[in-house]
């Protein structure tokens, strides 16, 4: 099996390559901020549920090259087709962050959700696969168009085994549509690993059977999931369709904020990988290129955490939604009658007393409301 | 006015909008080069090209998911689906997507995409390529379900279909594709893209098919032609002038339509080819009951398909409302 695609060393026994050509100093400082961002959100996305203030948060600690590094070769103009591992990445194309905070508390309507054509960016997916066609979809019209704009989507591993994966390739490869379809082989699939998903050594050889070109990169290093994404988008914008990219890396946190690892991996290989992490190496590999300083990083991470603690503020302060928010867009054109009847019934009964099902647990010390989350 | 079956109704309808707005396309199994098994489709490849008219692999999932997209991206795909039973690997992709885009991103983004779906038995087709699956879509909040019944009907509702911002799930009897001819006024009776509001009333406004006043048949699809047969059997044999509703639209019913039949005729009996349980019968039938029911000199009646696979097709016509079976159940509510 051939290695996956590296570039940044781990500063011991593994060799820096030179960063591609194409980005400058300030590119390269850009996706360390991006890294950050996206650390931050997630970190503190988990002690907010901890505190019951969101529900049920998939965490993506670990995978954040495999986020910004792809983001960052695409243009403006591309659109992006994230699955809920990749909830945030929205905030890099100028979403909220309160809004997609908003939407883990379970707010929808205005709260929880982004426009998608403003940012280019598709709903968060949550059922695995589902969202690959739409991507094919959205970027074979833009080719009808000659519009020159791709589609870049996320899937994990445990989404080769769904028949949408199949029926996404297969029809991207027909007609060529410029899609990148960017998986993430974090290896866990919940409890369940990639050796069950798939007899196959390794994802990437599954675009053999769409003729489809394919590319085998490191997850954990952010110039590898850059230089793979656009070299997948010039191959899509020069007409020439599709590309698979598999990110081989290693779902260090569990699954969900409601998932035990415990109950099915030895944590051990967890800590082992957890070495590799994305972040620190990147950082490490800009301060040896000497792209990097320590007053700036530091600004990076003020930065971030100010973004992220503005963020809780905005989602904090959301009225608790109306009954309407029910029935609000259920149809484009307006609430057929068992909608309106529906809303009737609700607003003819008193709501009890707004029970807030999300805020600081009862007995939570006020020293637990609001901590800056470990490392960020 | 040339006179048209519903096949040529539903290939003017497509012929009318793709020459209205480029931004309508077509997709599905053989619906290019063969213009589809039942040829509604015909001719369109050489008129509008293969980038408009889209011979797909076969896979049903990726034609919805790949329309959906389509659709985000601004253009008004409708797709065939080629039988009904074939619909099911899309399902996924109607319920969790199509049905959810426009809630899911605030109005903004509607899936706005045709589904059409001959449907249901009578032609003596093999296994598996006569369900009636249409109460399946009619659950499912965000969806339209419409189904025509004439040729001049189907041609406008398909129009107004594609011109609507909401998903529509097209229902296309296949029973009667050919079995009638309307005249079909050439001119369209709205245009792309600006009849939301002339289309949206279109998709949900039911019809009289038959006039009458001791009893009311509410059916949709091929069995509401039975009705009309089982209603002229009613007269010639009972005397009993019976008036039968087309529904056209399942979801939302025309609540009014239905509820002022009944009580004008107070006696109702619901007719459809899908099974029974949680049926269309069962929601028309509650809401008259619910709203009317001082109204009615009996409880409302159903003559349905039955709770059973839709047989090999030797038996399919003991399985569909025979014209015999719907005027017995008729007197059964006459008689209460």
């Amino acid at each position: 099996m051939e290695e996956p695609l590296r570039i940044i060393g781990d500063g011991v026994g593994q060799p820096d390559w030179a960063p591609p050509v194409e980005l400058t100093e300030k590119d390269l400082v850009a996706m360390y901020r991006s890294l950050v961002i996206l650390r931050t959100f997630d970190e503190r996305a988990v002690s907010l549920q901890r505190q019951g203030r969101l529900g049920t948060y998939a965490l993506y600690w670990g995978e954040e090259a495999t986020h910004a590094g792809p983001l960052h070769a695409c243009n403006d103009s591309d659109w992006l087709f994230p699955t809920y591992r990749q909830n945030s990445i929205g905030v890099l194309r100028g979403v909220k962050a309160a809004t997609i905070l908003a939407w883990w508390r379970g707010y929808g309507g205005a709260h929880g959700f982004y426009q998608v054509r403003e940012h280019r960016v598709a709903p968060i997916c949550v059922p695995i696969a589902t969202h690959l066609p739409h991507a094919v979809g959205l970027s074979w019209a833009a080719k009808k168009r000659g519009d020159g704009i791709c589609a870049l989507t996320w899937l994990g591993d445990g989404a080769t085994s769904e028949g949408d994966f199949h029926e996404a390739m297969n029809f991207a490869s027909v007609y060529k549509t410029p899609t990148v379809l960017f998986c993430v082989n974090n290896q866990w699939a919940i409890s369940t690993h990639v050796s069950r998903q798939t007899a196959t050594p390794t994802l990437v050889e599954k675009c053999v059977a769409y003729a489809m070109p394919g590319l085998r990169v490191d997850g954990f290093d952010v110039l590898a999931c850059w230089k793979a994404t656009k070299e997948a988008l010039d191959r899509a914008r020069a007409g020439d369709g599709p590309t698979f990219i598999e990110a081989v890396c290693y779902r260090i946190g569990a699954h969900g904020t409601a998932d035990d690892p415990r109950l099915y991996r030895d944590e051990a290989e967890s800590e082992r990988y957890r070495a590799l992490e994305p972040l620190g190496r990147y950082r490490a590999y800009l301060q040896r290129l000497g792209a990097l300083d320590d007053d700036q990083a530091s600004d990076i991470h003020d930065e971030a955490k100010a973004l992220i603690a503005a963020a809780v503020a905005e989602m904090e302060a959301l009225d608790f939604p109306g009954v309407e928010i029910l029935f609000d867009y259920v149809y484009a054109s307006g609430r057929p009658d068992p909608l309106t009847e529906g809303l009737d019934e609700l607003r003819s009964i008193e709501r009890r007393p707004e029970v807030k099902p999300l805020g600081p647990q009862p007995g939570a010390s006020p020293g637990d409301a609001d901590p800056l989350p470990e490392g960020a | 006015m040339p006179r048209l079956n519903m096949v040529e109704g539903l290939n003017l309808a497509l012929d009318q909008a793709m020459a209205q707005d480029d931004r309508v396309l077509v997709m599905g199994e053989d619906v290019a080069r063969t213009g589809g098994v039942f040829r509604v489709t015909a001719g369109l490849l050489d008129k509008y090209g293969e980038e408009r008219v889209i011979d797909t692999p076969l896979s049903e999932a990726g034609i919805v998911g790949a329309a959906i997209g389509m659709a985000l991206y601004g253009l008004l795909p409708v797709v065939e689906i080629q039988f009904d039973t074939f619909v099911y690997p899309a399902f996924e992709q109607i319920v969790v997507h199509a049905a959810r885009y426009a809630w899911r991103t605030r109005g903004e983004v509607p899936a706005s995409i045709v589904i059409r779906i001959p449907f249901g038995g009578g032609v003596r087709a093999p296994e598996l390529h006569s369900d009636s699956p249409e109460a399946l879509f009619v659950h499912v909040p965000g969806l339209k379900v419409v189904c025509p019944t004439t040729p001049a009907l189907a041609r406008d509702l398909l129009l107004a279909a594609i011109s609507h911002p909401d998903p529509v799930i097209f229902m296309e009897p296949k029973r009667i594709y050919r079995t009638g001819r309307d005249e079909v006024p050439e001119k369209a009776p709205l245009l792309l893209p600006e009849a939301d509001g002339e289309a949206t009333q279109l998709l949900s406004r039911a019809r009289v098919a038959r006039p009458g006043e001791d009893l009311v048949m509410f059916s949709y699809g091929s069995t509401v032609v039975s009705c009309c047969e089982a209603a002229q059997k009613l007269q010639d044999e009972r005397g009993v002038s019976a008036r039968v509703v087309d529904l056209v639209s399942l979801y939302p019913l025309d609540v009014e339509s239905i509820t002022g039949a009944a009580s004008e005729c107070g006696r109702a009996i619901v007719v459809h080819e899908a099974p029974r349980t949680a049926g269309l019968g069962a929601e028309v039938s509650s809401l008259i009951h619910e709203r009317v029911m001082l109204d009615l000199e009996a409880p409302v009646g159903r003559v349905t398909g039955f709770d059973v696979p839709f047989p090999q097709f030797a038996n399919e016509d003991d399985y569909i409302p025979s014209i015999d079976r719907i005027a017995a159940g008729a007197v059964k509510v006459l008689d209460f």
